[in-house]
């Protein structure tokens, strides 16, 4: 596969990791996180973990839009689902999140008319398709994948289609690294920088991370290569003693970001004043809603929605994980208790979630020598 | 925050020893995931059906079961769409059937049909899959004896359903079984990988991707014989990687004989399209299913040889040694990666879902 495999380059990575032990301080421990789940689904899918110096410890951070959706967000998602004559449309890998009462795929298996899709275009087509029924897009995801969803409203809007709406569970990036910067448990030394969400915000939103809390940060792509790229380039700013942030994704991540996505969103959305976050509890101005001028298209306003909150789990310390203060492993529910067949946390369900990236890939003794 | 496991190796011996747990069905309903060839497929068997039914044949759980020398087995065909590129409902029907004979070592003799029919089924579609059934079957060298049919109204099945049963006569030059692996054995896999799944995915049209890839449906047993005439007895098992893929093969067969596997990924069969098209998706292509690939398992000192045969069967000249038996960690598959680390490769829990981003 041109312009992927070289990317995957083994010879190259064997090249990068000489350089990583050649820069690491002997007899230092580095911890770094990588935000996004896309990361740590590269690092299991991979192995890049086997190619660092033991003394090198990534640590999983939040960046799993499906792993941060609260249990209450779920309940509502599958009582619109039961709603009579409606089409709930959602990501796949939203379906086995558990909610206080089940999962979509239960209450599909109930009789729910749940129906996976690719994109919110596909849910906005099946809507034109339908015109005597409701469709509802569950829409999740960092500024990622908002563009897509903002659009999509933008066209329903444009169309006149009345049978579509959104429920929307859109969230931003930055408030919950600051909320993380501020955990008094953090113990990082730097950080991953999420390439995709990037491409939309560009590199400048994180800027506040070397200034105000003195860490490094590195946007890096997905590839396996990218990461250890980063990785090299994170232990280089702490071994010059420097902290700004580096754009190691420069071939995708402009600095100034996506100015016609970044419009969309700001037309098409607001800021909620608070939204729960999966085991990080309510963060302020982090989710988004639909702006005034498409409230008519919100799945909120038009359903009943039970709006409860659940509490998370009393065995489930998904937010310890999500805040890269404990590995996994360390989860006394880990893999006994909560699997990825019978998910206790979110963590556990989507492949970008730390604790089933851990599970699917990560589950075996590994030998790795200590610089 | 309550108590924390302090050492990994404890932390996954444990979960290990929760995993070696004899599986229980306890499930309130049936999902898609229960169909899907992973992880739920594998609870529902041993953990429903077996117990129920289980005697001595069933439990080896083998592709086919041996009863006094004859092989018999049985499948359901519920594709969607009927056709695709590549192949049918029928075609797949004869030839999943046959091979699902041939793994358990046994020339393939003779098949019954049993149609299910949904009202307005156009009988052009049906004579078609007809003709695809009496093609393939001609084509395996297997007869068909009976048959039945059925017809539900209309929304009650989607166009037709097929199923089959399929009688073998075991090869008195085969001794097959799914316990024997042995450390040092040579994994080999009989052709590109992922070809089925992948176009019928794509023949959906869901994903409104376009790539020239073809299901691979065929009779293993040419495939079958040539490496028995080779080897023998140092085959010592086959497996027919359909749902769940190659990956689900190797986890069943690695838990059956307690033994690991090692897996070298740059050493898989797979063909560009197919790596493109699952690349897009997000899906591993080691767990798409394949109608036409079989993961033998040989005495090391035998794996050249079972290849060699192996590669001159017709649609197998792409066969490969992908890795290696290995004792531990019993029960699990590692994978060496193409970019030099190292995972484990599951059972799959349900069916792939793609990721959002």
């Amino acid at each position: 596969m041109k312009f992927v495999e070289e990317y995957r380059d083994a010879e190259l990575g064997r090249v990068l990791a000489g350089e990583i032990v050649a820069t690491v301080e002997p007899g230092r421990e580095y911890k770094l996180m990588e935000v996004c789940g896309g990361h740590t689904h590269t690092i299991y899918k991979y192995g890049v973990d086997d190619l660092l110096p033991a003394n090198v410890e990534l640590v999983h951070g939040p960046g799993c839009p499906v792993c941060v959706i609260p249990m209450g967000r779920v309940d509502d998602a599958i009582a619109v689902a039961h709603v009579p004559g409606v089409i709930f449309t959602c990501f796949g890998d939203m379906m086995r999140v558990p909610g206080g009462s089940g999962t979509l795929l239960d209450a599909k298996a109930q009789g729910a008319d749940i129906r996976m899709v690719y994109s919110p275009l596909d849910a906005l087509r099946i809507a034109r398709e339908n015109p005597e029924r409701e469709v509802v897009f569950f829409a999740v995801g960092f500024e990622t994948t908002a563009p897509s969803t903002a659009l999509t409203l933008k066209r329903a809007k444009a169309e006149g289609t009345r049978n579509f709406t959104c429920f929307c569970n859109h969230v931003t990036i930055v408030p919950p690294l600051r909320a993380l910067l501020e955990s008094p448990d953090l113990r990082l030394d730097g950080f991953i920088g999420p390439g995709h969400v990037s491409t939309v915000v560009g590199a400048r939103p994180f800027e506040f991370i070397p200034a105000d809390y003195g860490k490094p940060i590195v946007i890096a792509g997905f590839e396996p290569l990218d990461l250890l790229q980063a990785v090299y380039m994170i232990l280089r700013q702490l071994r010059e003693g420097r902290c700004e942030v580096e754009n190691q994704y420069a071939r995708v991540v402009p600095q100034e970001g996506n100015p016609a996505a970044l419009g969309v969103l700001e037309e098409v959305f607001e800021l909620r004043p608070h939204f729960e976050w999966r085991g990080l509890g309510f963060i302020s101005h982090s989710g988004l809603k639909l702006s005034e001028a498409y409230s008519e298209l919100d799945a909120e306003l038009r359903f009943e929605v039970p709006g409860v909150r659940v509490a998370d789990p009393k065995a489930c310390q998904c937010g310890e994980v999500l805040k890269g203060v404990i590995r996994p492993w360390e989860c006394k529910v880990f893999g006994t208790a909560c699997t990825p067949e019978r998910p206790i946390g979110t963590c556990m369900v989507s492949s970008e979630g730390a604790c089933a990236a851990y599970y699917n890939y990560g589950r075996f003794a590994r030998e790795r020598e200590v610089v | 925050m309550s108590e924390l496991h302090t050492r990994e190796s404890e932390a996954l011996a444990l979960i290990e020893r929760v995993r070696a747990r004899p599986a229980r069905f306890k499930d309130e309903q049936i999902t898609m995931a229960h169909g899907a060839g992973g992880k739920a497929t594998q609870t529902l068997v041993t953990g429903l059906f077996v117990p129920a039914f289980g005697g001595d044949a069933l439990r080896e759980l083998g592709d086919a079961g041996v009863v006094e020398g004859l092989a018999l087995t049985t499948d359901s065909f519920v594709v969607k769409p009927i056709r695709f590129p590549g192949g049918s409902i029928g075609e797949l029907a004869v030839n999943g059937t046959v091979n699902d004979l041939a793994m358990a070592g046994a020339r393939p003799l003779a098949l019954t049909l049993s149609f299910v029919l949904e009202e307005g089924l156009s009988a052009d579609d049906l004579r078609a899959e007809v003709e695809a059934i009496a093609a393939a079957a001609e084509a395996a060298g297997v007869e068909i004896v009976a048959g039945d049919t059925k017809v539900v109204e209309r929304g009650r099945c989607d166009s037709m359903y097929v199923t089959t049963t399929g009688l073998g006569k075991i090869d008195p030059r085969a001794s097959l079984s799914t316990g024997s692996l042995r450390p040092g054995d040579k994994i080999l896999v009989s052709g590109p990988i992922g070809e089925h799944g992948t176009a019928v995915m794509l023949a959906r049209g869901e994903f409104e991707l376009e790539a020239p890839v073809e299901s691979d449906t065929r009779s293993l047993w040419p495939a079958v014989d040539a490496m028995l005439e080779a080897v023998g007895p140092s085959l010592r098992c086959l497996r027919d990687a359909t749902r769940g893929g190659v990956a689900s093969a190797l986890n069943e067969l690695a838990q059956a004989s307690s033994v690991a596997m090692v897996v070298r990924e740059a050493a898989v069969p797979l063909r560009a399209p197919v790596a493109g098209a699952c690349e897009i998706l997000g899906i591993d292509p080691m767990y798409v299913a394949n109608e036409g690939v079989l993961v033998a398992f040989v005495a090391p000192e035998a794996a050249d040889d079972a290849l060699a045969a192996l590669a001159s069967a017709p649609g197998c000249e792409a066969a490969a040694e992908i890795g290696e038996v290995k004792t531990d960690p019993p029960g699990m598959v590692l994978v060496e990666t193409a970019f030099g680390g190292r995972r484990v490769m599951d059972m799959l829990v349900g069916d792939p879902l793609p990721r959002i981003c």
